[in-house]
């Protein structure tokens, strides 16, 4: 119970902050953020945008500086906007009420009637619970610290929550039970039991004392427990005083008697309104007897409850400090005087119980006007007026949510966000992608926006920042399930750029193969290439060497994991093989003219094997490719001054014609054979 | 809203533009000191200035950062009649050891005559280009054919606007329906009453920018422009600042209704006009997803618009300096003590009332 705290007083904490722009001309509800330091009569401000923040710094505009070179004292400011998605004591909440929105999302809309109430009523009560266990928390946490400025600040929290579990209960019974006349009452006394606890210390006191029944603050106990409809244990308490007072035995008993005797409304289908009603008014007769016939005039403090059992509005109002708020005196009033209310006149006793119970002297708060809302039925209306006091989006989106699957929420067509719904969803889990890791929470709200979740989603995913592999694979997860081709390729284009850029070429590779960007896997297959030609051997062999179908890609890198085939098979002394490999390499223009020399010289070991290799015609094929590129090559300049070239070049030639001598006569002589 | 860090900028004069990278995790700063600086957010949050280098030999305008499909790149433009593009180069184990990076100099953009005032690169599905503007009334479109070689940079287009330009924003549609378009401001103040937004758009056949639209009703000097993401719509929103904070979407018109050759032409309507900041408006920014725009005015404050579901247009939210020195040292967290501090768009966006006052 230590979680609890007082809804009024926090709502009244939100309201502070929330109007703190009030005053200022035309921004009365604009709530205004200070920049420290900037100074709004000489300068003006410049910023940007960034995903999760907005940059502003001090400038002025239309001008150049002052080129004295003086050092300027501006600063950089980093602006955040959902202030509650960083609080470390919330997470709790986003984290277990996400579970709860899924699991509404996924359930059964087919199930009727009864049991689909059942279900929704359910889904309120676990995020209520949520709400509380969160409350519980902060409670903790504010009493545990030392330091009181943080400890006003869970303070706070805990009465936002507090109040926002409030207005969640009646919204429950009111929209998604929608409890009937009878059972509406006992909803309403249940929820006013719950969450009026001023009065909680007093009685723990007076019930722990020696002696209850001489405890100064015994009748008010008494009082409490008649005014929460709580007969039974007001009924107990009595018990101890009557025992205590031989003489007066009669009239507790009298009393007791009517109190025990008063009929209530069931849950159960056993009894019908009618009779009820009529055996409530039997009852309201014999009370009002009693009362006339002045059993009780001897003890004020009997009377005053006799009063109160007859719904006696000056009786219930006296006990106002014991009510605390115009919404217990509300249901007071309605259990004495009509237990039958219906759920829609319920506007019309909500809004004079809280005329007569504030009474003139205080003005409605936020709170106290979103109930009355509710009260009303005006569902909009609560929600309008939660989003104005309440500090984050994670309250008006789920009730929301909650209520659009109560098919209550008739929708609004709008160009952006289908309806009110969605709008709120999407602005709830857009809060949630600035924060470094709930995220991936706000990836399954914007599933569940049909209009635009997938939009925002592609337009907040792409700005996560993708700091390790690791993130970026997770990242592209949840792109490649929801087939955002485009988000895929930029993602893994951009983290094949930042292999590349850092030398990690494989990473590179298996990065451009992933986002089938052809161009690029072509630029740093090159790379390998360019750097095998230097250092004569390969770098990420694994993944060269299992391209599989992905070689195909482009040209280029077609040609690498053939070239790096060639090379196995030669280590493989699988000679025949790899020289067929390295021929169609040129034949069928796989490789770039700029490699054919490469590969050439790659054919001189094989043609100086002692076992003939290349067919005659294999040869001439060789040769003709030699003589292709050096008659060819528009800089024959090149072949003729570089010596080492023309030295290959004329080894080559020499190579070739020995073979083909050699060839000639095997194959001869097989033929001949 | 809550101010959660403060970085002491050190510049030696005015700075005139900051700019977030893509990810949010880099920024970069440049001012009348002609200087650009480069800072990154470090695991903790911190932000530390990693590089800072003399760009430019006048006030550097504007930096922008492109896209990082393309690398670490950033482009600058300024009163010296040119713009440039830098590329961090990674290596020299010396510079990261001292937390320093190292960005070169990859091209000077010399065609202007003239101070150039707006740089912005393209949006990345049409490669890496840029437009650069300048006050001799010309846009300059460049391009590099290969992104792994930024020192090749060719002029494509020069559209002359006739009026000194003050401001470009790209149109970043990707839709296949959307031709590559540019809107242009200009800060023209003498009196007359020509279109101070003027938009051109790409023309398949022609391989050319032509002009498409000139937002007559703009006649006031325009000191910036922006597209807003597109969000999959079929029209384009378009946010304008000049005497006042403007808000315009424009309605493609199906192409065989218009006359003249293949141009789109639009309908437009203005969905939004403030004229909170009480003079000059000097800056107009769309958040990721188009749906808050921020405006920068003489009156010294930010201020957040948002249209809420029904489509009305609010003030959600407003920055204001205080006037008070900042306390010295940088990277102080300067919270918000309240934790109840207002939701303000929500607050605004489900206010049902009239847009604009």
């Amino acid at each position: 119970m230590g979680g609890r705290g007082k809804a009024g007083p926090g709502l009244r904490a939100v309201r502070g902050c929330g109007r703190c722009g009030a005053g200022a001309p035309l921004t009365d509800t604009v709530p205004l953020q200070v920049v420290p330091g900037a100074d709004p009569s000489a300068r003006q401000l410049c910023f940007a945008w960034g995903p999760a923040e907005v940059l502003v710094c001090e400038t002025l505009f239309g001008r150049a500086g002052t080129g004295d070179g003086a050092p300027s004292s501006s600063c950089v400011f980093v602006v955040r906007r959902d202030q509650d998605i960083y609080i470390q004591t919330l997470r709790k909440l986003f984290n277990e009420s996400h579970g709860i929105f899924m699991g509404l999302q996924r359930s059964e809309e087919e199930l009727a009637g009864k049991s689909r109430k059942a279900q929704l009523v359910q889904v309120s009560k676990n995020y209520r619970s949520v709400i509380r266990a969160c409350m519980e928390d902060m409670h903790q946490a504010a009493v545990s610290t030392q330091d009181p400025a943080l400890q006003g600040q869970y303070s706070t929290q805990v009465s936002i929550l507090s109040a926002m579990e409030l207005i969640w209960n009646l919204c429950e019974i009111l929209f998604v039970e929608s409890a009937t006349a009878g059972p509406l009452l006992l909803r309403l006394l249940d929820w006013v039991r719950l969450h009026v606890c001023d009065v909680d210390s007093m009685v723990r006191e007076v019930l722990s004392s020696e002696s209850p029944s001489k405890h100064k603050l015994f009748w008010n106990v008494v009082d409490v427990f008649v005014l929460q409809g709580r007969m039974d244990e007001a009924r107990h308490l009595l018990s101890k005083e009557a025992s205590a007072n031989p003489t007066s035995m009669n009239m507790y008993k009298i009393l007791d008697d009517l109190m025990k005797k008063m009929p209530v409304p069931s849950l159960s289908n056993t009894q019908t309104l009618t009779e009820l009603e009529l055996k409530w008014q039997h009852w309201h007769e014999e009370c009002q007897r009693y009362l006339q016939d002045g059993t009780f005039a001897s003890n004020p403090h009997m009377e005053s409850i006799c009063k109160i059992l007859l719904g006696d509005e000056d009786a219930i109002l006296e006990k106002k400090e014991l009510m605390t708020t115009w919404y217990h005196f509300l249901v007071t009033r309605l259990l004495y005087s009509h237990p039958t209310v219906k759920p829609l006149e319920l506007r019309f006793y909500a809004q004079s119980s809280m005329d007569l119970f504030l009474g003139g002297e205080s003005s409605p708060e936020p709170l106290d006007m979103i109930l009355m809302a509710a009260f009303e039925f005006e569902m909009h209306q609560v929600i309008k007026e939660c989003s104005i006091v309440l500090s984050n989006w994670w309250f008006v989106a789920h009730l929301t949510d909650l209520l659009d699957h109560c098919k209550l929420l008739q929708s609004h067509n709008l160009y952006f966000g289908s309806n009110m719904r969605e709008f709120l969803l999407l602005e709830y889990a857009s809060g949630l992608f600035s924060h470094h890791s709930l995220w991936q929470l706000g990836v399954d709200y914007f599933d569940h926006c049909p209009e635009y979740g997938r939009v925002y989603l592609e337009l907040h995913i792409e700005r996560i920042p993708l700091s390790t592999e690791q993130k970026a694979l997770k990242v592209l997860r949840i792109c490649e399930q929801r087939q955002m081709h485009e988000q895929v390729r930029s993602i893994c284009k951009i983290m094949a750029m930042k292999a590349l850029r850092n030398n990690r070429l494989g990473s590179a590779l298996s990065w451009s193969i992933r986002a089938k960007d052809a161009a690029f896997a072509t630029l740093i297959s090159d790379r390998f290439l360019k750097d095998y030609s230097e250092r004569g051997c390969f770098s990420d062999l694994d993944l060269i060497d299992n391209l599989g179908p992905s070689m195909l890609l482009s040209d280029r890198l077609t040609f690498l994991g053939k070239y790096r085939e060639f090379h196995r098979l030669y280590g493989e002394k699988r000679f025949p093989e790899a020289a067929r490999l390295l021929l169609t390499l040129m034949t069928a223009h796989i490789a770039p003219c700029s490699f054919w020399m490469t590969l050439l010289t790659d054919a001189l070991p094989l043609l100086e094997q002692k076992e003939v290799i290349f067919s005659a015609e294999q040869t001439y094929e060789l040769m003709r490719c030699l003589e292709d590129l050096t008659a060819g090559n528009p800089d024959k300049q090149k072949f003729q001054e570089d010596d080492i070239e023309t030295t290959k070049v004329e080894m080559l030639r020499l190579a070739l014609a020995r073979n083909l001598a050699r060839v000639i006569v095997k194959e001869g002589t097989v033929e001949g054979s | 809203m809550f101010v959660a860090r403060s970085i002491a900028a050190d510049h030696r004069d005015l700075i005139h533009d900051v700019s977030f990278d893509f990810h949010g995790r880099r920024m970069a700063t440049c001012s009348s000191d002609q200087s650009v600086k480069v800072w990154d957010k470090s695991e903790n949050g911190d932000w530390h200035c990693t590089a800072s280098w003399k760009t430019h030999s006048g006030s550097v305008w504007r930096v922008t950062w492109a896209h990082p499909e393309f690398g670490q790149v950033l482009a600058s433009c300024s009163f010296d009649r040119t713009a440039a593009v830098w590329e961090e180069i990674v290596g020299e184990s010396n510079d990261k050891l001292r937390g320093q990076s190292h960005w070169v100099k990859r091209t000077t953009l010399v065609d202007s005559r003239t101070s150039v005032t707006d740089v912005k690169f393209a949006p990345k599905h049409m490669g890496l280009m840029l437009a650069t503007c300048s006050a001799d009334g010309v846009v300059r479109i460049y391009e590099a054919p290969d992104v792994m070689n930024l020192s090749q940079w060719s002029l494509q287009h020069e559209i002359s606007c006739k009026l000194s330009c003050s401001c470009i924003s790209w149109n970043p549609s990707s839709s296949r329906a959307h031709s590559p378009m540019i809107a242009v401001g200009s800060d023209d103040n003498s009196p007359n009453i020509l279109a101070k937004v003027q938009i051109y758009e790409y023309n398949e056949n022609t391989r050319k920018y032509a002009k498409a639209e000139a937002l007559m009703t703009v006649s006031d000097p325009v000191h910036d422009i922006a597209f807003a993401p597109n969000l999959g719509r079929s029209f384009h929103i378009l946010a304008v600042a000049t005497k006042d904070v403007r808000i315009f979407t424009l309605k493609p018109l199906r192409k065989e209704l218009t006359s003249s050759g293949g141009l789109t032409k639009f309908e437009i309507h203005i969905v939004a006009q403030f004229d909170n900041h009480n003079s000059q408006v000097w800056r107009v920014s769309w958040n990721i997803t188009g749906t808050v725009l921020a405006s920068s005015g003489d009156d010294g404050c930010v201020r957040l618009w948002k249209a809420n579901y029904m489509d009305n247009w609010k003030c959600t939210g407003i920055l204001k300096g205080n006037g008070s020195p900042v306390n010295g040292s940088s990277q102080q967290g300067i919270f918000n003590a309240s934790l109840g501090s207002a939701n303000t768009s929500l607050q605004n966006s489900l206010n049902g009332s009239s847009a604009s006052r």
